[in-house]
């Protein structure tokens, strides 16, 4: 179980990182979401104890990460958010040397790896610099895994990866969990929160909310109309004018519209839309994704 | 367009067209091809074989003419972290020769336009990613070009952030300026008028997001680039 | 031990990975020894000389004729007076004036004793010192003509003099000097940079995060640049000895004790400036500004301390390369022992376990 408290740290006078507590128990895939800058990355350096906390604690497995540095660093395997293998050394090489580091050796450990491991390893005399983008990804985790870390901490693994690439590499992490390993995964991809058991929402340094994917946004109150019309940049103007507006966004080729009230009033915004000009106008209910309920909850806090 | 490099060929037989004034969204796995081809439209390396016209001008006779008609902003290397907002802008401006005495409305138009005509005295580096991301655009479709190539422009972008540059894409296509976008937010693609999905050096599909997904018969791009990709 | 060991190897493949930079690194010692090697002319030819000749007999004019017919030496003019001397290295094309003393043969046969005096002009010291060399060999040789087959030997005394640059810094510091260099590239520059680019790359990350001791990751990247610079170094000497004929007079596990001691602080150096710099380019600014051009400007390298202005010879007692030149410059030129040199030792120990204190105090094993 992994414990955090009053989390915060602070370079100077800027809040990296502000109160943030938050708990993810034995075996669960657990994802951070949120924009670059939103202090994923310090919050994981805390985790692995890289970092010290300004103020505040986080217990591995009842260790802390202040104290007990030595031993966390045996039970965790981290993945940092850079390509952070040797360029130079061969897929083989980069494995071995870590394995060693870790007092293990492939061969010992390679039933954990070896779902990973097997995409990569018919290129394992090849250096690692010459790799794929997920083929990259594929051999940093096989180097995170290969001491059995009780848990693992993978800081943005699928940034700059393509849509299969990451497909497959969530498919990964399913399958490491079904293992009993701890998974802390962060991401800037919204759409990849559902892949997670439970995920925490963080902008600027604070969490917005922690619950089950599921849970975020079925227990969204707002209502969100989906609107499309022949022009979706039009639509979009002539929505964000609507006297009742909240916010109103692109969501792929529909506008997700947000009003001030519980529900809006379809025939007038229809005919307001008519009014400007929009043909081919379909406005449904539709039910809140985990990004409207970050926009959501970014704008309350900046309102 | 083709393009070989030894015996590996990074493109095979690219056939396509992108229209004043489109958004056109450049998909495709990590190592398809679309950085080899990107580089080819940008006048940045010559192609083996196949007719290549950017702008209306000639890839392999007037690489030049075309560097000068058009934008180019990646997800590295967007703008110049210890100058000032306006510093930049006056660098690129002079770059790519738009008249001294244009700069100063143009460029208190464009920051009007983006929302940080405030900030315009504050170094890059102090500002947040999103809006280094928009002043990156900006300044890539400051000299009017003709195209604008955008290579992951929103990587690792908030949504908010994310959704006003695409906003930013529109308005620039509403002035008749094409865009050229990749991009591995699926979302993303769906706001484009038309997508191609490139793999293993083949262009695999092209036509509007629309009409893509019936033709696959799924809901969302993000499923129909699994589907294609994957086959 | 094995974690240690797994590190190591990992730093021996990072080496020869990057064939373009091993191959820099061995042949440096190579090209700076040539590049000084021949700036610093070893060969003499047609080297203008005066004579000053107050006797004017027979064995003079024979010491004279021998001397110009070497091919080494071009008769430039006569001089009359020993106050013709200075303007006449002024005008700067004479390079040694030969004084023979008056009634040179004379005393030469009365009391077989004679002498002369090799004034020469050291502002290019190498020089001065090589047309001293050639010139008493060939003084040495006409004596033991004169002495074949006779029982009392006649001895013609040498005395050597020279013009502008009397402490003669020796011809052969460069060995020594670009002995010093390369020690300090390799040690400092080359492990600043690969613990910089570690940290760089992210992978210091995860070498923290391991079970690898600090300790182990920072000896892990000292042996294969110490290794490699103890090697370079012996290549050094040999060259220098064996092309350049550079002596080795003192004993010789002094002097590679010197080098390693040496070795090691420049090691000391490097890791103090990795964990200052974060990246592979601070690191090597740090290391070629702050240590290579003091090491080239302020260690009597090239400029000798003495002539230096007080405050930069102030300076210069805080150089390692300053203790470690004049150490196997006495140990190599001088046959010093160990009873010399031991202070410069003890200074440099020092140094090097001052630079280690404050490394450890600086390193830390985590990010911050």
């Amino acid at each position: 179980m992994i414990k955090a408290q009053q989390l915060t740290k602070k370079y100077g006078t800027t809040v990296a990182l502000g109160n943030v507590s938050f708990q993810v128990d034995e075996g669960e895939l657990f994802g951070f979401i949120g924009p670059d800058g939103a202090g994923k990355s310090t919050l994981f350096r805390l985790l692995t104890s890289l970092l010290l906390p300004s103020s505040g604690k986080v217990e591995l497995f009842g260790l802390d990460t202040v104290k007990d540095y030595k031993k966390i660093r045996e039970i965790t395997g981290y993945m940092p958010g850079r390509f952070s293998l040797y360029p130079d050394l061969s897929v083989e090489e980069n494995l071995d040397f870590f394995a060693t580091v870790f007092g293990t050796s492939i061969q010992e450990n390679y039933h954990i790896i070896h779902d990973v491991y097997s995409h990569i390893e018919p290129f394992k005399t090849r250096l690692a610099g010459k790799l794929s983008g997920g083929m990259k990804q594929k051999l940093a985790l096989s180097c995170a895994l290969i001491h059995n870390p009780r848990v693992l901490v993978l800081d943005e693994p699928t940034t700059g990866v393509d849509a299969v690439s990451r497909k497959e590499f969530w498919e990964l992490l399913r399958s490491l969990k079904s293992k009993g390993i701890t998974i802390i995964v962060s991401t800037p991809y919204m759409d990849e929160a559902g892949l997670c058991d439970r995920v925490a929402l963080i902008h600027h340094g604070r969490l917005l909310t922690v619950d089950k994917p599921g849970a975020i946004t079925s227990s969204y109150e707002k209502q969100i109309l989906g609107i499309v019309a022949d022009n979706t940049y039009k639509l979009l103007d002539s929505l964000r004018k609507y006297p009742d507006v909240l916010h109103a966004y692109a969501f792929g080729q529909q506008v997700h519209y947000t009003g001030r009230k519980a529900s809006a009033d379809l025939n007038n915004m229809r005919a307001y839309l008519g009014q400007c000009g929009h043909k081919d106008v379909q406005i449904m209910q539709i039910k809140a994704g985990i990004e409207d309920v970050f926009i959501d909850l970014v704008q309350d806090r900046q309102g | 367009m083709v393009k070989k490099f030894g015996g590996f060929t990074a493109n095979h037989n690219l056939n396509f067209e992108v229209y004043k004034g489109e958004v056109f969204g450049f998909l495709g796995a990590n190592g398809a091809g679309k950085t080899t081809a990107m580089r080819i439209l940008c006048g940045l390396s010559v192609p083996t074989s196949g007719e290549i016209n950017v702008a209306g001008y000639n890839v392999y006779t007037h690489a030049e003419k075309i560097k000068q008609n058009i934008g180019y902003m990646s997800q590295k290397f967007s703008l110049y972290e210890d100058l000032t907002v306006e510093e930049n802008f006056r660098f690129f401006a002079g770059v790519y020769k738009v008249p001294p005495k244009e700069i100063k409305p143009r460029m208190e138009e464009t920051l009007t336009n983006l929302e940080l005509l405030n900030h315009r005295k504050k170094l890059i580096a102090s500002l947040p990613l999103g809006w280094k991301q928009k002043l990156a655009f900006g300044v890539a479709t400051f000299h009017n070009p003709g195209i604008v190539f955008l290579d992951e422009p929103t990587s690792g972008v908030d949504p908010v952030a994310r959704r006003n540059f695409w906003e930013q894409i529109f308005k620039t296509a509403e002035r008749g300026i094409t865009v050229f976008v990749t991009t591995h937010y699926m979302d993303e693609a769906e706001y484009c008028h038309r997508v191609s999905i490139m793999d293993q050096g083949r262009i695999v599909a092209l036509d509007t997001p629309q009409s893509l997904k019936d033709k696959y018969g799924v809901d969302t791009i993000f499923d129909l680039f699994i589907k294609i990709v994957r086959q | 031990m094995k974690r240690f060991r797994a590190f190591i190897i990992k730093e021996f493949r990072h080496l020869f990975r990057d064939w373009r930079t091993a191959i820099v690194l061995f042949t440096i010692p190579l090209i700076q020894l040539m590049l000084f090697g021949y700036v610093i002319t070893t060969e003499i030819k047609n080297a203008r000389i005066a004579i000053l000749d107050f006797s004017n007999d027979e064995i003079t004019h024979q010491i004279t004729n021998k001397l110009l017919a070497s091919g080494y030496f071009i008769l430039d003019a006569g001089l009359k007076s020993i106050d013709e001397v200075e303007p006449a290295f002024q005008k700067g094309k004479i390079k040694e004036v030969i004084v023979f003393e008056p009634d040179f043969g004379q005393k030469l046969i009365k009391t077989n004793k004679a002498s002369i005096q090799i004034l020469t002009d050291a502002s290019d010291p190498n020089m001065a010192s090589l047309l001293d060399t050639y010139t008493r060999s060939i003084i040495v040789s006409f004596q033991n003509e004169l002495n074949k087959n006779q029982p009392q030997g006649k001895h013609i005394i040498t005395e050597f003099r020279m013009f502008y640059n009397e402490g003669l810094r020796s011809a052969y510091m460069f060995v020594p000097g670009t002995m010093a260099m390369i020690l300090m590239l390799i040690s400092a520059l080359m492990t600043s940079v690969s613990i910089a680019r570690e940290k760089e790359m992210g992978t210091m990350e995860i070498l923290l995060v391991s079970p690898l001791k600090p300790s182990q990751i920072i000896l892990g990247k000292l042996i294969p640049y110490m290794a490699l610079a103890f090697a370079d170094m012996l290549v050094i000497l040999l060259i220098g000895h064996v092309v350049f004929g550079v002596p080795v007079r003192g004993n010789l596990l002094l002097l590679i004790g010197t080098g390693t001691l040496f070795i090691l602080l420049a090691l000391s150096l490097g890791v103090l400036i990795s964990t200052i710099a974060r990246t592979q380019q601070v690191a090597m600014i740090i290391s070629l500004i702050g240590l290579m051009l003091p090491t080239i400007l302020l260690s009597g390298f090239i400029f000798p301390i003495e002539n230096m202005p007080e405050i930069l010879q102030w300076f210069s007692v805080i150089m390692p390369p300053r203790w470690f030149l004049s150490a196997i410059k006495d140990i190599m030129l001088k046959g010093a022992g160990i009873s010399y040199v031991w202070d410069n030792l003890l200074i440099m120990a020092f140094m090097m376990l001052f630079f280690i204190l404050l490394s450890i105090k600086k390193f830390k094993t985590r990010l911050e």
